[in-house]
């Protein structure tokens, strides 16, 4: 409703003075609002405004490459961004275009919705006077019970039959209709269920590395990046946590992947302890929520001892570049190495990060970027050392995966040597410590998912299928049949028992309304060659149509 | 078995284009016959309006003057051949289908080579029951035939990839349920174009325009009969396009952990299938001309097109399973 309330406001001044004239204007901006012509385009405009959410990059679908877009293009995304184009679906003009479309079909149906209840509750109409004029006629040989007796072969092929003395009047085929109204119905439902999925649903990504001293608890603070709905509430999430027991991947020899299968044991207040198998197409179904596998790589586990002989272990998720061989991108930080343990002291410069490259199955010679193959069968670690100010206490938000580049810019962070390590190797530096690299661990990259609209959007869809079929394929048709009085002035074949006239009329665009028409005749007179068909056929023109031009 | 597959389709191409060039014969021969038709201009409006009142003959006897005589026969049996090299290249094309499918070890719909080889196949074999039920339309063949050797023969020299396993994001039942209706879905409104486009044509030779492209639907059945044709493909197919839509998002929903994403594939679906919404309500409007309907017709053909060769080639996105990169 306040879509139509715009439409005056633009032409507002003069309409101020004369309030019948904007009741005027309002209910002719309604009609042109409800009309076909409006709603064919606005679905056009729909279709085109949906152009740009496929050609850019989109935040909700993958924010880093909008992000790169920025860099790419620092003049345009800038002012592309001002117009939505990088949420097209969750902008103000694409929200405009099916809301209007939708209001306008509310427009269009409510009043249909009621003339249908209205037209169900009706009975047939009077025959018309002329049936000879309606598209389809006959003139037939009544049947020996006269009227009552049309009526009940019409009632047997269930048409809504309405007996008027000699005239019987039957209609069919209200499922047209019906299936329409509950087609675009249907699309408010889906409308509602999307609705209902953004407000009351949430999500939540994260990298789950095997073992038990890697399992998280469905709270907002551990995943990487948590959508709640507006509606939700931290405090909703339903509680429960997993653990990554057990992840399985076969990949062909061309290294396409075959087969995935990920093993958690869930736990948590509001699941029962259990352990479940998912993969990719079977996610895992909870109570409030469902997770999700979308992709795994190797976490490689990275063992340093400082100056003091004091260890720390990393085993940060590498993430995969993707590749097929799995070349993963990492970084192990120890902030905390080199702190002397007698005084406790922290000398900042002292820290130490190792970025590196980890290659599943390494190649048998240099240089060793691209890993060969998924699963690991030469595995190595391609490990950078770095020393200095990792810049982790400076508050400002920076990428586990990464190591702070300004800090290395700026002379803080110095490169310190690089080495090529297999698994149980171990490289002593500079200043004699040591790093190891022990070996490495599965993670998995899980979507944990909660979204109450599906139910309601699957419902409707299916009402919204059936709705559909029967409103391309029923078809709403009468047929009317009259006794006439024997008149044998006419010299009727029949010879002086009474006949019968029989009109049809296709209410909507139907072909094949001829052929049922005569079989309904012949049904009705029943005998063959009965019906003497006559008048304006309108089918036969569309059937000769069919048929090729005899030139 | 892969390589037999790939001979198959070999074939079916050349089998195509020998049915596109019978149809061919039979138009240029039909132009000798209307040279002669000339004499009487108006018979030809009232034959394509009025005609055939009686019965369903597949081929009424047209009163031709004995000039023309041969030309037509010839003209019939050019035509009669260019439908059996149809069938026989649909046959082809079938096998080709089977064979690639058994040598996969699955339903060969994994990649945009198969997928473009069975949409062809499912627009040919429709074509063959339309045939079969209103063999008045023969000479729409040659429009048909024509996008069959151009579809088939980029699939076989563009997409062209070898035989390998689905990825375990495609292996599942829905891939079954959500290819193969989205497959029959395109295949029906591909041979929904071919009509629509006959029709545009056809329908501006019928108002007396005789410049380029309207020449051509000289020998095309009545626009009417055409217009009808497309209205029926397309009403079929769309349900079947919105089933399979719908397939596609719960398979979403359960491989990706929701039903619609806007992926750019989802997206362009979406077009195609408002576009499509916006015929059918176009042409259930009798205010909308049925020409302007029908463009919306081959509009939305058009984006289905770019659905499938812009989507997988320019975009990259959730259903790249093209194997082209």
């Amino acid at each position: 409703m306040t879509v139509v309330d715009d439409r005056p406001e633009a032409e507002a001044p003069a309409p101020r003075r004369r309030p019948n004239r904007l009741l005027a204007l309002l209910r002719n901006s309604w009609r042109q609002l409800t009309s076909m012509r409006t709603a064919l385009i606005l679905l056009f405009l729909l279709a085109i405004a949906a152009i740009p959410g496929s050609v850019l990059p989109q935040r909700g679908i993958s924010p880093e490459k909008v992000n790169q877009y920025f860099v790419d293009h620092p003049d345009w995304a800038p002012r592309l961004d001002r117009i939505g184009a990088f949420q097209v679906f969750g902008s103000v003009w694409f929200s405009a275009i099916y809301l209007l479309l939708f209001t306008s079909l509310i427009g269009c149906i409510t009043p249909r919705l009621r003339d249908h209840v209205r037209a169900l509750r009706s009975r047939p109409p009077v025959a018309p006077k002329q049936l000879a004029r309606l598209p389809q006629h006959a003139v037939l040989q009544a049947p020996a019970g006269g009227a009552a007796a049309v009526a009940e072969v019409l009632r047997k092929r269930r048409w809504r039959v309405e007996v008027r003395g000699d005239e019987v009047s039957a209609e069919k085929g209200y499922l047209k209709e019906t299936g329409n109204l509950l087609f675009h119905t249907s699309l408010i439902a889906v409308l509602i269920g999307v609705a209902l999925g953004s407000w009351y649903g949430w999500s939540g990504n994260r990298l789950l590395v095997a073992g038990a001293d890697n399992a998280f608890c469905n709270t907002r603070q551990q995943y990487a990046e948590a959508k709640l709905g507006p509606r939700v509430d931290s405090g909703d999430l339903p509680r429960f946590c997993l653990r990554l027991d057990d992840f399985q991947a076969r990949f062909l020899p061309s290294g396409q992947p075959e087969f995935f299968n990920a093993r958690v044991t869930v736990d948590g207040p509001d699941e029962p302890t259990r352990s479940a198998d998912f993969s990719v197409n079977s996610p895992l179904r909870l109570a409030d929520a469902s997770v999700y596998l979308l992709g795994h790589g190797y976490a490689p586990v990275i063992r340093y001892t400082d100056r003091f002989g004091n260890s720390q272990v990393s085993d940060e998720p590498f993430l995969t570049t993707g590749d097929m061989g799995l070349t993963s991108e990492g970084l192990a930080a120890f902030p905390d190495a080199n702190v002397d343990p007698a005084t406790g002291k922290r000398t900042p410069g002292e820290q130490m990060a190792f970025t590196g490259i980890y290659l599943p199955t390494a190649p048998q010679q240099a240089p060793f970027v691209r890993s060969e193959y998924p699963t690991e069968r030469n595995p190595a670690l391609n490990l950078v050392a770095y020393r200095g100010n990792l810049g982790l206490d400076a508050g400002i938000p920076g990428s586990v995966y990464q190591l702070d580049q300004r800090q290395v810019r700026n002379g803080k962070v110095k490169e310190i040597g690089s080495k090529l390590l297999r698994k149980g190797e171990k490289w002593t530096l500079d200043d004699g410590t040591t790093v190891e690299f022990l070996g490495t661990e599965r993670y998995v990259t899980l979507s944990v998912r909660h979204d109450p609209g599906s139910t309601p959007l699957l419902v409707s869809c299916g009402a919204l299928l059936v709705g559909l079929m029967g409103s391309l394929f029923g078809r709403r048709r009468r047929v009317f049949f009259r006794v006439a009085p024997a008149d044998p002035a006419n010299g009727s074949p029949t010879g002086g028992s009474s006949l019968m006239e029989a009109g049809g009329l296709p209410r909507t665009d139907y072909p094949g309304f001829a052929d049922e028409f005569a079989q309904l005749v012949t049904a009705v007179s029943g005998a063959d060659g009965a019906a003497e068909r006559a008048g304006t056929d309108a089918d036969s023109s569309d059937r000769a149509g069919v048929r090729e031009g005899t030139e | 078995m892969s390589a037999l597959s790939d001979n198959l389709v070999t074939f079916a191409i050349l089998t195509y284009l020998i049915a596109m060039i019978s149809h061919a014969v039979e138009f240029a021969l039909g132009n000798a016959r209307t040279r002669v038709a000339v004499a009487s201009p108006a018979r030809e409006l009232v034959g394509a309006g009025v005609g055939g009142a009686g019965g369903v003959l597949p081929e009424p006897p047209a009163p031709v003057p004995p000039t023309a005589d041969g030309a037509a026969r010839r003209a019939r049996i050019a035509g009669l051949v260019a439908v059996a090299a149809t069938a026989l290249a649909a046959v082809l094309h079938l096998a080709a289908l089977v064979t690639r499918g058994l040598a996969a070890d699955r339903m060969p719909w994994g990649n945009m080579y198969e997928f473009v080889l069975t949409v062809t196949f499912i627009g040919v074999a429709a074509w063959l029951v339309v045939l079969w039920k209103r063999p008045s339309l023969r000479k729409l063949g040659l429009f048909l035939t024509l996008v069959m050797v151009l579809l088939v023969a980029t699939a076989e020299l563009v997409l062209y990839v070898p035989i390998v396993p689905l990825v375990p994001a495609l292996n599942s039942y829905w891939f079954v349920i959500h290819v193969s209706t989205i497959v029959f879905a395109s295949g029906i409104f591909l041979l929904g174009a071919v009509p629509a486009v006959g029709f545009l044509m056809r329908n501006g030779y019928e108002q007396g325009k005789r410049s380029f492209p309207y020449t051509l639907a000289k020998r095309l059945p009545s626009a009417v009969s055409l217009e009808r044709l497309t209205f029926t493909l397309h009403a079929f197919a769309f349900p079947i396009f919105t089933f399979a839509v719908i397939a596609g998002a719960i398979w979403a929903e359960a491989a990706w952990g929701r039903p619609w994403g806007w992926d750019p594939k989802e997206t362009w679906a979406f077009i195609s299938w408002v576009v499509y919404a916006g015929y059918l309500h176009a042409r259930a409007t009798p205010s909308v001309k049925r020409n302007v309907a029908t463009w919306i017709a081959v509009l939305g053909f058009l984006t289905m097109l770019m659905n499938l060769f812009g989507v997988n080639i320019f975009f990259t996105g959730l259903h790249s399973y093209g194997g082209l990169n």
